[in-house]
């Protein structure tokens, strides 16, 4: 297998065909874990060209790629790699065989240089490392692809796309023959997305099989020549893209077509009301960007969008209102009242709710009890004899009838955060907070990840929230989803607040010119 | 996967286990605990001395015995303490290396109670004593929390290095000011009077301490499973962070934290002064914080697990001073046990298996 990868080595540039046309063919493939099959009977087939792996989440499809990965043992199934039996047994022999797959969490060493990262890749890695050839190496396939990356860096100071092609450089050069992408958008900001589709076309073009796992079906029609479709650990069907609609997709996704959301009209009554949240000039100095003159104002009933590229402010003007950082000048007023240096603990009390971007790693304790983390929630509230007991009784009429308010499945309140999907957690953390009813509520990329119809069920949640009078606070990378549920949009750029606009007349070309500062 | 490693996951009795996980659990603790007696067997074999005898000794002369039971619950108040005062600081996240200066700087204090209010009766310099027991050790462990709390120094470290800060200052006390002019070559405290040591329960030699031990143990496992500040504890322990987006005061939970944990080895420190030893000396405590510190570790931090471990090695400890009698072994060869131990539990609670990307 190595011979192969030698055979790539500069010396052949010129006329450097590239060497993969390679097929895989999965048959039958099971995978279980304990009582649950993640991977049900699953077949599955790779030639050249771009295939994307389409389903909700937990739908089973990094399982898929994992086991043919090697990652995950099989517990049924057979793997064909070019007309030959193959038993992945580790990620090692798949990256032996040309199997190269991109995690959708990145595997590098952040201490080390991208040089040396890939050079830990190389099977045909010499003892005594010849650094500038492994760095030319790099660069030559980095140009041919268009993965602009420096050399001599290291990774940790990288931004994630820049980290991305550093993983997929590394792939490559290790020889990989057939290329695997877990979800490999998810974690690029908007305008990166198209630079990564491009690489993915001449790779391509260079006549690699391409393997894309998604949820989202505008990539699958940008880019895929083929889609196969999972639901719940089966594939429902492969098909060619250009025999089948977006709808005919989405109803393999989910078995019936889920609904839009719609914004309701809008309260007109809250412009005049006090404000239940103001930033008067507020300056926060915290863990990430500072925030320089922050102004801004949530009326009873109104949901405020704030777009902007990630990284520009938009989480640390979430913990400048939720109290997480703290104000340095100016003034927070909450309520009325001035809360410029409450704790997190009061502000909470006071009654505003907060909806993470990922639930479990920032609002829920993942080895604590559902009821348990409802009672987190509130402590106060729940505490008896002073808090030398705690009414879980109450916990449970409380959470009980909260659930059925807002019509969600009622889960047990016995088990543990953990074991929730993404996107339960999600709607779990959302529920716990507007049962305590609060008056303003901050989601920090609420829909992140989730599937569709967790996307508009937290949609859906927020919708209601503001009908109810609650002040939402809505940090979303979706344009679309910005624009169809606030009342007033802010961008962000650079810690900073640079305009406001009317999501019922503007367009994503506009708030794209305005995250960017192309407006000059 | 091996095929050694084959042949283990691909076995009847394995399946059987399988559908039994309590069983395969116990199964599993017992064929370690196995490991470590034939390590131990082996090395008594080493010194060309019979293990069978020296397990009788240790058996004879421990558990069978009124002074021998007596002695090994003697040695586990302190060991009770100590694991305590690492398992409270470590569910909120906090490594507290400390408990040995926490048990020096608490007998320190308590001593200077107990010689300076000399005309107290008992029932009001007793508790005087444990209290300043409480708060040296608190106070000590406390400055270790601050420091962590505002983001200075780690609490291993600090903690590491508070010790020899607590056992010199004891020590240049001891040596200068507080010396007791009639012991003349001892550098110790004077003897504190008879009404600042802790009676004994009858002819034992056992004192109220140990009651006191049990009972925070227990007390404190109650208190994280039913009170909101318990609830708030293991979700710090859970996730900072999230804990943090809750409302948790996370800072005052890692001092707070730190302040009981120091508070209850000072304890230790005041038990040791006033049931045993009657003066201060260098010699307060022979390692019990850091026994304490493997011990918790040992039990997991688990409040459940901490009393039967404290008793196990308390029984290793004394049974070192029989063996070194009885057998000519060396005191030391328990240490090895100990560690054998530690070992053990280690190997046998790791479940991930490395990766083999």
């Amino acid at each position: 297998m190595s011979t192969e990868a030698v055979a790539e080595r500069p010396s052949s540039t010129a006329e450097r065909t590239p060497t993969a046309s390679a097929s895989l063919i999965a048959r039958g493939i099971v995978k279980r874990f304990g009582p649950v099959v993640a991977v049900d009977h699953a077949d599955f087939e790779i030639g050249p060209g771009v295939h994307a792996l389409l389903g909700e989440n937990g739908a089973g499809k990094s399982t898929l790629v994992k086991a043919i990965y090697g990652y995950e043992q099989l517990d049924e199934g057979e793997i064909v790699l070019d007309g030959r039996h193959v038993e992945v047994k580790s990620p090692a022999v798949a990256r032996r065989l040309g199997i190269g797959l991109v995690f959708q969490t990145f595997t590098l060493i952040p201490a080390l240089t991208v040089t040396e990262n890939v050079a830990l890749f190389l099977p045909d890695l010499p003892r005594v490392l010849h650094h500038d050839e492994i760095a030319s190496r790099i660069r030559e396939t980095a140009q041919r692809y268009g993965l602009a990356v420096d050399t001599e860096r290291r990774v940790g100071t990288l931004s994630l796309p820049e980290q991305q092609r550093v993983e997929i450089l590394r792939v490559l050069l290790s020889g990989a023959k057939i290329l695997i992408f877990d979800e490999p958008t998810s974690t690029l900001p908007a305008q990166e997305v198209d630079a990564l589709f491009d690489v993915f076309r001449r790779l391509r073009d260079d006549g690699y099989p391409i393997v894309l796992i998604t949820h989202k079906l505008a990539e699958v029609f940008a880019l895929a020549d083929t889609v196969t479709v999972m639901r719940r650990g089966a594939v429902v069907d492969t098909v060619p893209i250009s025999s089948v609609t977006e709808d005919a997709l989405v109803e393999m996704m989910f078995g019936e077509k889920p609904p839009a959301v719609q914004r309701a009209a809008i309260a007109e009554h809250a412009a005049t009301e006090e404000p239940l949240l103001e930033l008067r000039n507020a300056t926060c100095v915290g863990q990430g960007r500072p925030l320089v003159g922050l102004g801004l104002t949530l009326a009873p009933g109104e949901i405020v969008g704030v777009a902007g590229v990630s990284g520009n402010g938009q989480r640390e003007l979430a913990d400048a209102v939720t109290g997480l950082s703290r104000i340095k000048s100016g003034s927070r007023i909450l309520f009325g009242e001035d809360a410029s240096t409450w704790s997190v603990r009061r502000i909470r009390d006071a009654g505003v709710g907060f909806v993470p971007e990922s639930a479990l790693g920032q609002e829920l304790i993942w080895n604590m009890t559902l009821e348990e983390n409802v009672a987190l929630g509130s402590p106060r509230q729940f505490s008896r004899l002073h808090g030398f007991a705690l009414d879980w009784r109450g916990v449970r009429t409380d959470w009980e009838s909260e659930f059925a308010k807002l019509d969600l499945h009622l889960p047990d309140p016995k088990r543990r955060a953990g074991t929730l999907s993404g996107g339960n957690a999600q709607r779990f953390a959302l529920a716990r907070e507007l049962a305590r009813e609060p008056r303003l509520l901050v989601a920090l990329y609420p829909t992140h990840g989730l599937d569709v119809p967790s996307t508009v069920a937290v949609q859906q949640l927020l919708l209601q929230a503001g009908a109810r009078g609650c002040a939402v606070l809505l940090v979303s990378q979706d344009l679309a989803e910005l624009t169809a549920l606030s009342d007033r949009l802010v961008v962000m750029r650079d810690g900073r607040i640079v305009s406001e606009l009317d999501p019922r007349t503007t367009n994503a070309y506009e708030i794209g010119r305005h995250m960017t500062g192309g407006d000059a | 996967m091996s095929a050694v490693a084959a042949a283990i996951v691909h076995n009847p009795a394995a399946e059987w286990f399988g559908r039994h996980p309590r069983v395969r659990e116990a199964a599993r603790w017992l064929a370690w605990a196995l490991v470590a007696v034939l390590a131990y067997v082996v090395l008594i074999l080493i010194y060309g001395k019979s293990p069978l005898h020296a397990f009788h000794e240790i058996w004879a002369n421990t558990l069978s015995t009124k002074y021998g039971l007596e002695d090994v619950l003697v040695r586990m108040t302190p060991l009770l303490f100590c694991a305590m005062a690492v398992a409270i600081p470590a569910r909120v996240g906090q490594v507290n290396v400390g408990g040995e200066g926490q048990i020096f700087i608490g007998g320190l204090t308590a001593v200077w109670v107990a010689l300076t209010f000399l005309s107290w009766p008992s029932w009001l310099l007793l508790p005087a004593m444990g209290l300043a027991g409480m708060a040296g050790g608190g106070a000590w462990a406390g400055i270790a929390g601050w420091l962590k709390a505002r983001g200075w120094m780690s609490e291993v470290f600090s903690t590491v290095l508070m010790n020899y800060v607590a056992i010199l200052a004891v020590s240049a006390l001891v040596f200068g000011p507080w010396r007791d002019p009639t012991s003349s070559n001892y550098p110790q405290t004077r003897e504190i009077s008879p009404s600042a040591r802790l009676p004994h329960f009858g002819a034992t030699r056992i004192d109220v301490t140990l009651v006191i031990a049990v009972a925070v143990v227990v007390g404190f496992a109650w208190f994280l499973r039913s009170t909101r500040w318990g609830l708030e504890i293991r979700a710090i322990g859970g996730n900072p962070y999230a804990a943090e987006r809750n409302g948790v005061h996370v800072s005052r939970y890692v001092i707070g934290c730190m302040v009981v944990g120091g508070a209850l080895a000072g304890l230790a420190g005041m038990g040791q002064l006033s049931a045993l030893q009657f003066r201060l000396n260098p010699g307060l405590s022979p390692g019990f914080g850091y026994v304490g510190f493997l011990l918790s570790w040992l039990a997991g931090h688990n409040p459940r697990l901490i009393v039967p471990m404290a008793f196990l090695l308390a029984v290793l400890a004394s049974s070192g001073d029989i063996l070194q009698i009885s057998q000519g072994l060396p005191s030391a060869i328990v240490n090895v046990l100990s560690a054998i131990l530690m070992l053990v539990v280690l190997l046998a609670r790791a479940r991930t298996k490395v990766s083999t990307a």
